[in-house]
């Protein structure tokens, strides 16, 4: 297999590697089209779907209008049915500049709660999954009695447990961030032990043979060959945990009595209405997703390099 | 190597019976009058049943490999794992907010059996059936309608990737106003959550033919449309039933915590969160596990069909 490859590069002849503004060309710009697009459409789709309120509630019934003034309406409500775009960046900037960060009404304030629950459950489940994969790759009977169940658990809908989660840690006492960490911290939990399991197993025989003729201890073949091995393996689970805990964090700020972090920012919105609030906790939830997953990818990059430049 | 095997069953069989008879006790049943606790002989034989618990499993786990075995040994902890739930909760009297114990759980599914078929027709099927089939669907149309578009591929490619570090679920408010509170808005959800996963598996599944293989149709001077349906979709099925099996999941979750954010007053999630409100513990386990019954249920469906579906391939062939 090996050798097959090696031929294959050997014989290769290397394309003329593109310089960056024909890459920027190749790549950037099909996203962009499309991004245009998909802009295009959303301000066709506000139009169309605010038409009939903006006929019924803005212009006036007993004077003729143009359809000018009908698309200046549309795109002008003050609850519409599909926001235009532009409405969802006036409202999301107004919400970050003319606010002070700590008021509610600003979205930084909510970002850093559902942030914080998210990072603190994200480490807490990293932890577990890691010491859970190890137990599991030194225990025979841990990997045949429990591995099965938490293979299995990858097919289940564990986020349905969040609202027991919350009434149990509630009647213990526990409020705030703790409840939102702990749902976060299981989501997170299960995919980086499932995949840490796999890299911790993925040294060839002839690597912990050599380890062994060191007489390396369980510590040193740990430390030394299977945790640097299974780096391939934890980083894209990492970026999978990250993302299933901020939905943890966000389905845990649902419950009545929440008041801030972008799910009950959602869940605010939606009861008085106010569609343009949605969207914009809607955009900032999605920004927070790609800057953690993004901060994810960040460190995998420099532990690589660091690692020997694979990156 | 059979001595070792009769041994280890045997032994479980002798712990599970010990097991049985240290369930009729009045403290395991909650039957003890009130004020009286557990005796200390309880405990002791609670201790002793702990131990052979843990050694008839190690001993089952340290049996050679085999499928059969593998399964076994799995249930056999499951069934340990319960059995003490169901014991240390009675005995201590754990409070039933905290946790119910198993036989309530599955005594609230008996009696609350047409509650929670109810939310099982409104949740799967309904919501999760109709919006994973129409999300599945069009992502994998999508996929095959921009199999010839290059210039598309890039641009969705590197978007629809993207989405799987969004909390999509979030536009459930959004989908609840536009489609209302009915099964609708939750396939809705599910349509948009699961449609980004099977698009990029399948671009990624009608790129994986090998390149002998495409020449071979070339040299047969087969159309792109035999190619496609003889060569590429074919090598594709193994990505195509894991974004499948991928949605199953997504599916479930997508509608289960869509109906958080508002529903008709049936349906799993519904179920789940009203009642956790109102403490009502059991039912709520209860609608956990229709849920969690759902979604390995689907999966082994899903694992069967493409063994069916894609028997030749080596990926189906080497498990």
């Amino acid at each position: 297999m090996r050798s097959a490859k090696h031929w294959q590069m050997a014989t290769m002849t290397k394309p003329a590697s593109p310089g960056p503004w024909q890459r920027l060309q190749r790549d950037g710009l099909p996203v962009l089209v499309v991004l245009a697009a998909a802009l295009v459409l959303w301000y066709i789709a506000a139009v169309w779907m605010n038409a009939a309120g903006a006929i019924e509630r803005v212009l006036p019934t007993d004077a003729p209008w143009t359809w000018q003034d009908l698309v200046a309406a549309t795109l002008d409500m003050q609850r519409p049915v599909m926001p235009a775009p532009h409405q969802i960046a006036l409202d999301f900037w107004g919400s970050l500049v003319d606010w002070p960060i700590d008021s509610p009404r600003n979205l930084l304030f909510h970002v850093a709660v559902t942030a914080e629950s998210t990072l603190w459950g994200f480490v807490l489940g990293t932890l577990l999954g890691l010491v859970l994969a190890v137990l599991i790759v030194h225990s025979r009977t841990l990997d045949r009695a429990l591995l099965p169940w938490i293979v299995a658990s990858q097919t289940v809908p564990v986020l349905a447990i969040a609202p027991i989660v919350l009434v149990i840690l509630g009647s213990l006492g526990f409020s705030g961030v703790a409840p939102k960490a702990v749902i976060a911290m299981y989501l997170c939990f299960f995919p980086v032990t499932v995949a840490m399991v796999q890299g911790l197993r993925s040294p060839q025989r002839i690597e912990t043979e050599m380890m062994h003729t060191y007489a390396a201890n369980w510590w040193q073949s740990l430390w030394l060959l299977r945790l640097p091995a299974s780096l391939p393996f934890l980083f894209p689970a990492l970026r999978v945990g990250i993302a299933a805990g901020l939905v943890g964090a966000m389905v845990a700020e649902l419950p009545t009595g929440a008041v801030a972090g972008l799910g009950a920012r959602l869940l605010t919105g939606s009861y008085y209405g106010n569609t343009i609030q949605i969207w914009s906790a809607l955009v900032m939830s999605a920004l927070l997703g790609l800057a953690l997953t993004m901060a994810v990818a960040g460190v995998e990059r420099l532990v690589l390099r660091r690692r020997g430049g694979q990156a | 190597m059979k001595q070792a095997l009769s041994k280890t069953v045997l032994f479980a069989l002798v712990s599970l019976g010990g097991a049985a008879v240290l369930m009729m006790q009045p403290a395991a049943l909650g039957q003890l009058p009130e004020g009286t606790a557990p005796s200390a002989l309880f405990w002791l034989a609670t201790a002793v049943l702990g131990a052979l618990a843990v050694q008839s499993v190690r001993m089952m786990a340290a049996l050679e490999d085999g499928r059969l075995v593998g399964m076994a040994t799995a249930a056999l902890f499951g069934l340990w794992i319960v059995y003490f739930w169901q014991l240390l909760v009675v005995a201590f009297e754990v409070p039933r907010v905290l946790l119910p114990p198993p036989a309530l759980i599955v005594q609230s599914i008996g009696t609350h059996s047409a509650v929670l078929w109810g939310d099982f027709v409104q949740t799967v099927l309904k919501a999760v059936l109709i919006g994973w089939a129409l999300g599945s669907g069009l992502g994998f149309a999508v996929a095959v309608a921009i199999d010839r578009q290059p210039f598309l591929q890039r641009g969705l490619l590197p978007l629809a990737s993207l989405t799987s570090t969004i909390p999509l679920v979030a536009v459930a408010p959004i989908a609840v106003m536009w489609f209302g509170f009915e099964w609708q808005s939750k396939a809705a959800v599910v349509v948009l959550m699961t449609f980004f996963p099977m698009l990029v598996s399948t671009l990624a599944g009608l790129k994986a033919s090998g390149k002998l293989e495409r020449e071979l149709m070339y040299s047969f001077a087969a159309s792109y449309t035999r190619t496609l349906l003889a060569l590429r979709l074919p090598s594709a099925l193994p990505f195509i039933f894991g974004a499948l099996k991928v949605n199953a999941t997504l599916a479930l979750i997508g509608a289960i915590v869509a109906e958080f954010f508002g529903s008709p007053t049936s349906g799993l999630g519904f179920r789940i969160s009203t009642e956790a409100s109102r403490m009502n513990m059991p039912l709520v386990w209860s609608a956990i596990v229709v849920a969690a019954v759902t979604g390995s249920v689907a999966y082994a469906v899903l694992v069967q069909f493409e063994r069916r579906a894609a028997f030749w391939h080596p990926s189906v062939r080497g498990s």
